[in-house]
């Protein structure tokens, strides 16, 4: 996506039509539209029922509660209302955003160092490096929390090994963050630098030349140009980071049952709404924690792309 | 666009010229040594899992060489087949389960997505401008706020607990759809079809006949990318499934990660069966990436939203 708008693209929906292409549907609109739609049915079939129908449902829910003596009753918005004063709602959106703020960095750095480095060396080793770091992606986050998880286990992974009995437990309270930090880490950085590496392999390499010329060293090359010229790519990077945090679900569910208690029951929204929803059937709680999420990343991401929409170019 | 077409192993024109004048081998070598630790470091959970494979339940916890070496004796082929035949063979199950929901999905979301992204690109129908608009909303809807609701709306009908439960939401790819239409939009050229249509082609023959092979390596990339993202999709079958018999390779190693941890494997070690069983699901999609390397290489840059 990000590559795809560095050119102007010629068939930028506010673009009239060609002449050729105006006199042709005066004369087959009718039949245009009906062929257009019969290829966009059966994606439309499926966006109504499995994305617009859930939404709607969700927020219809949403505005009931279910007493067990009371029965199903209307509510407005006062399922709302006590998730925005729940303490465990909003505890979990504070671990995930302030998840984002260590994450994001963290998973950022390391897939633009890795791709800066990619880019600048050409041997047989980098190639097999790239597949390496890319390797996680194709591994599903249940797999790699588990395996984490053995890793991080102080009866089963090398860190007592390492420091005896001073070992960290990086799934205690304390240790949490930077836990869950290497897991993520560690699952997409690899996928980020492939996008990365593709963005700076479209450079052109003549800009390099002329820099070079004018006495650019590499470090000046890499932070002046390449960077800048990769920004829509790092901001598609950024989207994607953010998406996958403020959802984040497998992890968390994965490895509670060897914290020791450091991960509760509402550690983020999602791990929230499932409980609430699989273990105490809290349906219309539940739905009004799902519709709050959706929308509040709906709303932040839309915000963000409009805000960076000059460089990004995923709304032009 | 160029990326997707482009193979990436060529080296780049600058590469190859800044080589010939002679690069200071000194820069290269600390370039070499970063790229050796980002190995070790994103390889050796790899490395953990395929040396503790060969571990019999008590090697795991006390290996005289650590955790990341091999231990005495070689179980590797033990822990097999008891993974294969513990509780009937159900590991085999969630294997082709996987495999069935990430085909099914993977290939009706593809499906989908060249008809619309086609369609979107071009014709010009009614509605067209605000059923676009409704679909780049769509790619920033987080997928897992949907789980809760569709799981609700699914029991409303009577298909929890059943493959369509899995397939069917799973199908549902706008970004999908997005890099169709905008890989559609270039890749087929407006003359090209306008000049079938006058020699009488109809609409459904010029679909498969002129658009579809040029729109050949997008395909290829929403198709990995969504058979990709049902594999390793959790919360979605974690909600919408019950039975056990029919659990994805990921939901049932969390269960038995569940049990293992409240000792309940009926005398026989859980930690190898999961060990053994991670190892052993994790090798399709690897072998898929490296064989198809070509394919992904450049096609993954325009990425994915799952």
């Amino acid at each position: 996506m990000a590559t795809l708008h560095t050119a102007p693209r010629p068939d930028a929906p506010t673009a009239g039509p060609p002449a050729g292409q105006r006199r042709r549907k005066q004369g087959r609109g009718r039949s245009q539209g009906l062929i257009g739609w019969a290829f966009l049915a059966p994606f439309a079939v499926v966006f109504l029922v499995f994305l617009i129908a859930p939404l709607l449902y969700a927020f219809y829910l949403s505005l009931y509660t279910k007493g067990l003596a009371t029965g199903e009753r209307f509510a407005g918005l006062e399922n709302y209302s006590r998730a925005f004063s729940d303490p465990s709602f909003l505890n979990g959106v504070w671990f995930v955003v302030r998840f984002s703020f260590i994450v994001i960095p963290a998973q950022m750095i390391v897939a633009l160092a890795a791709a800066l480095v990619l880019d600048s060396v050409t041997s047989r080793f980098s190639r097999f490096a790239r597949l390496m770091i890319f390797i996680p992606y194709a591994i599903p986050a249940v797999i790699g929390a588990v395996i984490w998880g053995f890793l991080y286990s102080p009866s089963f992974g090398p860190l007592e090994q390492l420091f005896g009995d001073d070992a960290p437990f990086l799934l205690s309270p304390d240790n949490l963050f930077y836990g869950f930090t290497n897991v993520v880490t560690w699952q997409w950085a690899g996928y980020f630098m492939i996008i990365l590496y593709a963005a700076l392999q479209g450079i052109d390499p003549s800009v390099y030349e002329a820099a070079k010329i004018d006495g650019a060293g590499s470090w000046q090359i890499a932070t002046r140009i390449k960077i800048p010229m990769i920004s829509s790519a790092l901001i598609l990077v950024l989207v994607f980071s953010l998406i996958g945090t403020l959802q984040f679900f497998a992890e968390p569910q994965v490895l509670t049952p060897i914290s020791n208690g450091a991960i509760g029951t509402d550690i983020t929204p999602n791990v929230y709404a499932f409980n609430l929803a699989f273990r105490f059937a809290q349906f219309n709680y539940a739905s009004a924690i799902s519709f709050a999420l959706g929308i509040v990343v709906f709303i932040g991401v839309y915000i963000f792309l409009f805000a960076t929409r000059k460089r990004g170019g995923f709304l032009q | 666009m160029s990326v997707l077409t482009k193979p990436l192993d060529t080296p780049p024109a600058g590469a190859a010229a800044s080589s010939k004048r002679g690069k200071r081998p000194k820069r290269k070598l600390g370039s070499h040594v970063f790229l050796a630790f980002l190995v070790l470091y994103f390889v050796m959970p790899l490395w953990f899992l395929i040396v503790s494979s060969t571990k019999n339940g008590s090697g795991l916890f006390s290996s005289p060489n650590g955790a990341l070496w091999f231990g005495d004796g070689f179980h590797l082929f033990d822990n097999l087949s008891t993974l294969f035949t513990y509780n009937d063979g159900i590991y085999l199950r969630w294997l082709r389960n996987s495999l069935l929901y990430a085909l099914g999905g993977g290939i009706g979301a593809t499906v989908l997505a060249v008809l619309a992204g086609y369609a979107f690109a071009k014709f010009d129908f009614p509605g067209r401008r605000l059923a676009f608009s409704l679909l780049l909303g769509a790619v920033m809807v987080p997928m897992t706020a949907l789980v809760i609701p569709t799981f609700i709306m699914l029991s409303g009908v009577g298909m929890t607990n059943t493959i369509w439960a899995v397939i069917l939401p799973s199908m549902l790819s706008p970004f999908g759809v997005y890099l169709m239409r905008v890989y559609a939009a270039d890749a087929v050229p407006d003359e090209l079809l306008d000049a079938a249509r006058m020699d009488g082609a109809g609409e459904f023959r010029l679909f498969f006949q002129v658009a579809l092979p040029l729109m050949r390596p997008a395909v290829v990339t929403v198709l990995l990318l969504s058979v990709v993202g049902t594999w390793n999709n959790y919360f979605l079958p974690l909600a919408v499934l019950s039975d056990s018999r029919l659990f994805p390779v990921t939901v049932g190693i969390n269960l038995w990660q569940g049990l293992a941890g409240a000792n309940n494997g009926g005398g026989v070690s859980l930690y190898t069966l999961i060990i053994v069983g991670s190892l052993v699901s994790i090798v399709p999609l690897i072998a898929a990436f490296l064989g198809l390397q070509r394919y992904w290489q450049g096609g993954l840059s325009l990425g994915s939203l799952k």
